[in-house]
């Protein structure tokens, strides 16, 4: 009963936040529209998702978030300067990072929070989705990038989504 | 209705700021020495340049209507979800065109 009305509550939560802000308005009519897009949004494209994806520890996500805008913020200082400095100094690389996660919206996530930390661009997935190709700017050591993007992202999604390690 | 000068002086360094982030962005595309480096300049100082600019647009208009106004989170909220399609979307098409590399990069892109 409640997986029926309510197939994905945080799509909901999201919806529903997403609305407040769009009018900028906290009244208690918003509430109740936003709180109704919530409900029928998911119901009406309830068919198109493949697999509703499962998050187990939606705090968790929270946390996640807010230390990626952290990292957003700090790379964003290391970019103005690479930027800046002399271009002869940079050391580009493309590195293939081993991927164990295997669910779709866990996967688009990391590769999103790849792109977004500056410094580093997510190319290209693998067919096989065990590989994620990733650009660069400057890689001191490719080996230790990989260990970086999996411990700091891979790990913490690995847990949200409470993904099968295969 | 004029406004304290603190929360003036505030708005005008963050809007300084994120023009700044804004300004080395556009520096960074026209330095940086081939495609895939270039395509970090906009996807990444650019991100601290708009939101600079969100901050400061919620605390002026915060402080001239006296009520929090929450909605220019939305504009980093969808910049963050359409941004790093965009570079993915341009990053293949580089490398099905195969276009010339940095000559210091290491490792190789994928065939397409």
């Amino acid at each position: 009963m409640m997986a029926r009305c309510w197939p994905h509550p945080l799509l909901s939560l999201f919806l529903l936040a997403t609305w407040l802000l769009l009018v900028n308005d906290l009244g208690i009519g918003h509430w109740l529209l936003g709180g109704f897009l919530g409900w029928a949004i998911p119901q009406l494209t309830q068919a198109f998702w493949v697999r509703t994806p499962r998050v187990s520890r939606p705090l968790k996500l929270v946390g996640f978030l807010l230390m990626v805008v952290g990292d957003i913020a700090v790379a964003n200082l290391q970019v103005a300067r690479l930027i800046l400095s002399p271009t002869r100094r940079l050391h580009p690389a493309f590195v293939e990072v081993p991927m164990e996660l295997d669910d779709e919206l866990a996967l688009t996530i990391l590769a999103s929070v790849i792109t977004l930390t500056p410094g580093t661009v997510s190319a290209d997935l693998s067919d096989d989705r065990r590989t994620l190709l990733v650009h660069g700017l400057d890689v001191g050591d490719e080996a230790e990038l990989a260990a970086s993007i999996k411990s700091r992202y891979e790990a913490p999604l690995k847990e949200i989504f409470a993904c099968s390690t295969t | 209705m004029p406004l304290n000068p603190w929360i003036e002086a505030l708005v005008a360094l963050f809007l300084v700021a994120g023009s700044l982030f804004a300004l080395i962005g556009a520096i960074g595309l026209y330095r940086l020495p081939d495609f895939f480096t270039r395509l970090h300049a906009p996807t990444k100082a650019t991100t601290l340049g708009v939101g600079g600019m969100v901050i400061a647009s919620m605390i002026y208009f915060s402080a001239r209507n006296g009520s929090l106004s929450l909605h220019e989170l939305l504009i980093t909220l969808f910049l963050f979800i359409t941004a790093p399609v965009s570079a993915h979307v341009l990053a293949k098409a580089a490398m099905q065109q195969k276009l010339r590399l940095h000559d210091s990069t290491r490792g190789k892109p994928w065939q397409q």
